[in-house]
């Protein structure tokens, strides 16, 4: 199935999302999509979903024009999505999601679930997929729930694919098995969509290269055609600089200090096994590990946000193991949190709210019981510009940022502050190479002042770009370190460690 | 892969674990109940504690049960102090709410045993009377299960079962019974429908939305009852719905006379609970009711009418309160008295809660509430030495206790509450 996309505009109020797109889909191609956070990517498939109306032109399947009135519309067209943050039911088996809306029914409108699991398990089957259809998703890796999204538009026969930043989430090993099914399905002459902040993934994967700036389609290319510099200079409109810019590795006093320490989970399993380890003044330590290993529990136990079951937690020399969260802010923690739809901001709340989520107690920011909001605004403004958020106002709610923008502001948020300790999870998770380049120096920049720096990524590239030292966690403990008084570092020998090699 | 690593503490190490706490909380409320029943209960002086547990007019009769009081509840202090220790030392803390839960019933037939003592008490009449106050507050836990599945927060069901109760009342007593049931299920329905609107086409909150309705039918009721009800009495004397005995199963012992000598509305209740239950959890629209009520967005997505559905639930639950209400007057006394439901509504949204969104729970929930609730009746007419306001508030701190102590956490629908804005 080919489908084409006709002068789509798109306006949100004042700003205008999509101005005039021209686009082509291909049956049997993967087409890559960049663009700079807030270009307007995510938009363009919404509108080709079915889930938003296009305020100008049209979409046209095999010759004729369509017109989608609801997002059943869309997949009943063929046309499938995987979404940025996924569209599943937490509490239902992998079979009730895949089946939802479409259900196979036997007699008094029963669910036949059998026949569901059988029609999953053909799929599974075809593309190479291995996910069992009895799992609650609550309990399943994100890797793994990606792929019954997938299923879940193959389910309703969709010949289009969309992805939206489908890697994000994702560890390398789950990448590369992803890539695999992409490949199982444009093989299978689906037309697919693909979304990415990574370069050498779109280099990698896709078929043609079109490039979004600003609501418009300000380029199109072949993946030979162009080396990831100058793709990251036409999508951005300047160069960018990929490489991190690191100042000699001077480390002062230990700041923060963790001694066998042990964290469960909410049913009494280990998350983190007796784990032991420092980070000095002028240092980064980066914590590696496959998704999954105890890394979010130690970073919320860091943080203030998750009980300790066994162990110390120092800093300055100070035991801080019960204190609250927000004695620790106050001590000078900043945290940047792995899941920021979550535990990092209030998305109905505007920019400017959220900026001071943590320190609105400040007397910068109140007299009494009343809010300075003057101050507020003052300074939302400030960081919002610093760190490029892009928004037509910081009164904006903070659901109608695109997701780039939303880390962005969350970022800027906690590094808007005089900090001591800088905890950062997945730091520049959905970003383009442009804010990524800006983050990365503002974490160095704090690392050259004098802060400790703990940096948490299942990205591997970035934490050997960041870090001084790096741990690797696997199964709750650290099992290895690499670079300063460990060994050197060396990719390969890291990744064997992630995936539990003893070395 | 990434699976998540899990591997159990390892027992050499102290660990501050979830399950410890809860096995150091346990033991110790285990402790002060048998602390409680050596105190008081057991210091009876001699006598047996009768139980009836069949009437005379029964085709198989059960001879009564007797309890030599002292020593019964000797026995229970020993078998509460067990387990409490057990569980204060329990290294593993393992099988706290299942010890909870059992020195829960040993402690309430130690009371029950030293309340009897040297008198008799029919259980069975207990047991029936336990049914029968359970059903209102079963329908309006039911109603809430069905509204809160689709996320809609009913708080009005307060007033749905009055207005159920008030239209029974009315419509029974012009047209006959069975037009009176119909009534009130129709009104019960048209208040879901108001709530609906309000709280999902207009957004307007849904705890004031809820707290509205149940003002307007309180004040518009008790204004007829006191202004037209007393003045044209024929209008208040519906006749009420006669138990219905099933063949064979209402002889059974105890069972019977509490699930098979009842009215309709008894019977209807359950026949909903089980109906509901099957619904929810077995069919197609229940489970597009279920992904309403915890993702709405991936519904929408799919293809699913968010609105549709949760008009189409809470009218539902509308309907099953407005029966629940009608019991109260077409099922049990007739005639319509201001303020009638006096909280059932709230009552059957806590059964709802300690039921976990469940039908079968907020039933059980429900016979829970009005086991302590009949029990504390009975207790009144025994002449315990405890004064009567404290025994009426047993059945409150009854459903705290279960709910809080065995049932634990639970989880509501993860969109509850929550409207939903189409983008
Ligand atoms: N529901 C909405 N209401 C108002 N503005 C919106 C809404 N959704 C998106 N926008 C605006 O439209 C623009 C494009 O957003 P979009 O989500 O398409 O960006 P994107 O290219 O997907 O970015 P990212 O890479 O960060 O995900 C942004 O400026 C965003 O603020
Ligand atoms: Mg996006």
């Amino acid at each position: 199935m080919d489908i084409e996309l006709r002068g789509i505009t798109k306006r949100f109020g004042e700003v205008v999302a999509n101005s005039g797109v021209n686009l082509q889909i291909k049956a049997g191609e993967v087409l890559g999509l960049l663009g700079e956070n807030g270009a307007g990517k995510s938009t363009m498939m919404n509108v080709l979903s079915g889930l938003y109306r296009p305020d100008e032109g049209e979409i046209v399947i095999d010759g004729k024009p369509v017109q989608f009135d609801g997002p059943g519309d869309g997949i009943r067209a063929g046309i499938g999505m995987v979404h940025q943050h996924f569209m599943l039911v937490p509490v239902f088996t992998v079979a009730e999601n895949v089946v939802l809306g479409v259900e196979p029914t036997g007699p008094f409108d029963s669910l036949d679930l059998k026949t569901a699991r059988k029609q999953v398990r053909e799929i599974n089957e075809t593309y190479g997929l291995e996910v069992d259809p009895d799992a609650l998703i609550e309990n399943l890796p994100v890797g793994i729930q990606q792929r019954v999204e997938i299923i879940k538009v193959l389910f309703r026969e969709a010949d289009v694919l969309i992805f939206d930043e489908p890697t994000a989430v994702l560890t390398p090993q789950e990448v590369t098995d992803f890539f695999k099914i992409v490949r199982a399905l444009k093989d299978a002459g689906k037309a697919l969509v693909f979304i990415t902040h990574k370069l050498h993934e779109i280099l990698e994967i896709a078929d043609r290269i079109n490039v979004l700036r600003a609501g418009q389609i300000v380029g199109e290319c072949l993946p030979g055609e162009k080396t990831d510099i100058e793709l990251a200079e036409m999508m951005v409109g300047r160069p960018v600089n990929l490489e991190v810019e690191k100042k000699p590795y001077a480390p002062g006093e230990v700041l923060l200090d963790v001694k066998d320490l042990t964290i469960l989970r909410e049913d009494d399993s280990l998350a983190v096994d007796d784990v032991s380890f420092s980070v000095r003044r002028n240092e980064v330590v980066g914590i590696a590990g496959v998704q999954g290993n105890g890394q979010s529990a130690l970073v919320e136990a860091l943080a203030g946000v998750h009980r300790v079951a066994g162990g110390t937690i120092s800093f300055e020399g100070k035991d801080i193991t019960r204190t609250s969260a927000r004695a620790r802010h106050k001590m000078g923690f900043a945290h940047i949190p792995e899941d920021r739809l979550k535990n990092g901001v209030v998305t109905n709340f505007t920019i400017a709210e959220n900026m001071v989520l943590n320190s609105y107690y400040d007397e910068r920011y109140s007299k009494g019981v009343s809010m300075d909001w003057n101050a507020v605004n003052e300074h939302a403004a400030e960081y919002a510009a610093a760190f490029d958020v892009r928004t037509p106002s910081i009164f904006e709610t903070l659901n109608h940022l695109s997701g780039g923008n939303q880390q962005k502001m969350v970022v800027a948020r906690e590094m808007s502050r005089d900090t001591q300790l800088m905890i950062a999870a997945h730091p520049t998770r959905g970003l383009d190479v442009g804010s990524i380049e800006y983050i990365h120096s503002r974490l160095m920049h704090a690392r050259d002042e004098g802060d400790a720096v703990l940096i948490v990524s299942s990205e591997l590239d970035e934490v050997i770009a960041l870090s001084d030292r790096i741990l690797v966690m696997f199964k709750g403990r650290i099992v290895a370190e690499f670079g300063a008084g460990g060994r050197p570092v060396d990719k390969n020998d890291i990744g064997l460690a992630m995936a539990g090699a003893t070395l | 892969m990434a699976m998540d690593a899990v591997a159990s503490p390892s027992s050499n190490r102290k660990l501050d674990t979830s399950a410890l706490r809860q096995s150091k909380i346990t033991g110790a409320i285990l402790l002060f109940l048998a602390l409680i029943t050596a105190l008081i209960f057991a210091q009876v002086e001699g006598g047996d504690a009768v139980f009836r547990l069949s009437r005379p007019t029964d085709t198989w009769a059960l001879p009564n049960l007797v309890v030599p009081a002292g020593p019964f509840n000797w026995v229970a202090v020993a078998i509460l102090t067990f387990l409490g220790v057990r569980q204060w030392m329990s290294k593993t803390g393992k099988g706290a709410s299942l010890a909870l839960g059992l020195g829960f019933a040993i402690f309430i037939a130690a009371f029950l045993v030293w309340a009897t003592a040297g008198k008799a008490f029919s259980l069975t009449g207990m047991l029936q009377a336990t049914m029968v106050r359970a059903v209102p507050i079963a329908m309006g836990g039911l109603a809430g299960v069905l509204s809160e599945r689709v996320a809609v927060v009913n708080i009005g069901i307060e007033g749905i079962l009055l207005s159920g109760a008030f239209t029974g009342a009315l419509v029974g007593s012009l047209l006959g019974n069975w037009i009176g049931l119909i009534a009130a299920i129709l009104v019960g329905g048209m208040f879901g429908f108001i709530l609906a609107a309000l709280v999902v086409t207009y957004r307007v909150d849904q705890i004031i939305a809820g707290v509205v309705i149940n003002l307007f039918v309180l004040g518009l009721t008790s204004y007829v009852s006191s202004q037209v009800f007393s003045e044209y009495r024929f209008l208040n004397n519906a006749p009420v719905f006669r138990a219905i005995n099933i063949p064979i199963l209402s002889d059974i012992p105890v069972i019977g006379p509490m699930f098979f000598q009842q009215n309709i509305f008894v019977y209807g209740a359950l026949i909903m609970v089980a109906a509901a239950t099957y619904y929810l959890f077995y069919t197609k629209h229940g489970l597009h009711a279920r992904s309403v009520g915890e993702h709405p967005q991936a519904a929408d997505t799919l293809g699913i009418n968010v609105y549709r559905v949760r008009y189409v639930h809470v009218i539902m639950g509308g309907m099953v309160a407005g029966f629940g209400g009608a019991f109260l007057t077409l099922g049990l006394v007739g005639r319509f008295d201001d303020n009638m439901t006096n909280g059932r509504g709230f009552i059957g949204l806590a059964a709802m809660i300690f039921g976990r969104w469940h039908p079968v729970g907020a039933l059980m929930a429900a016979l829970i509430f009005g086991f302590a609730d009949s029990l504390q009746q009975k207790m009144a007419l025994l002449q315990t030495p405890i004064p009567s306001e404290f025994l009426a508030m047993a059945p409150y701190i009854a459903t705290i206790v279960v709910v809080a102590g065995i049932v634990g956490r639970s989880r509501m629908p993860a969109a509850d509450g929550k409207p939903y804005i189409k983008e």
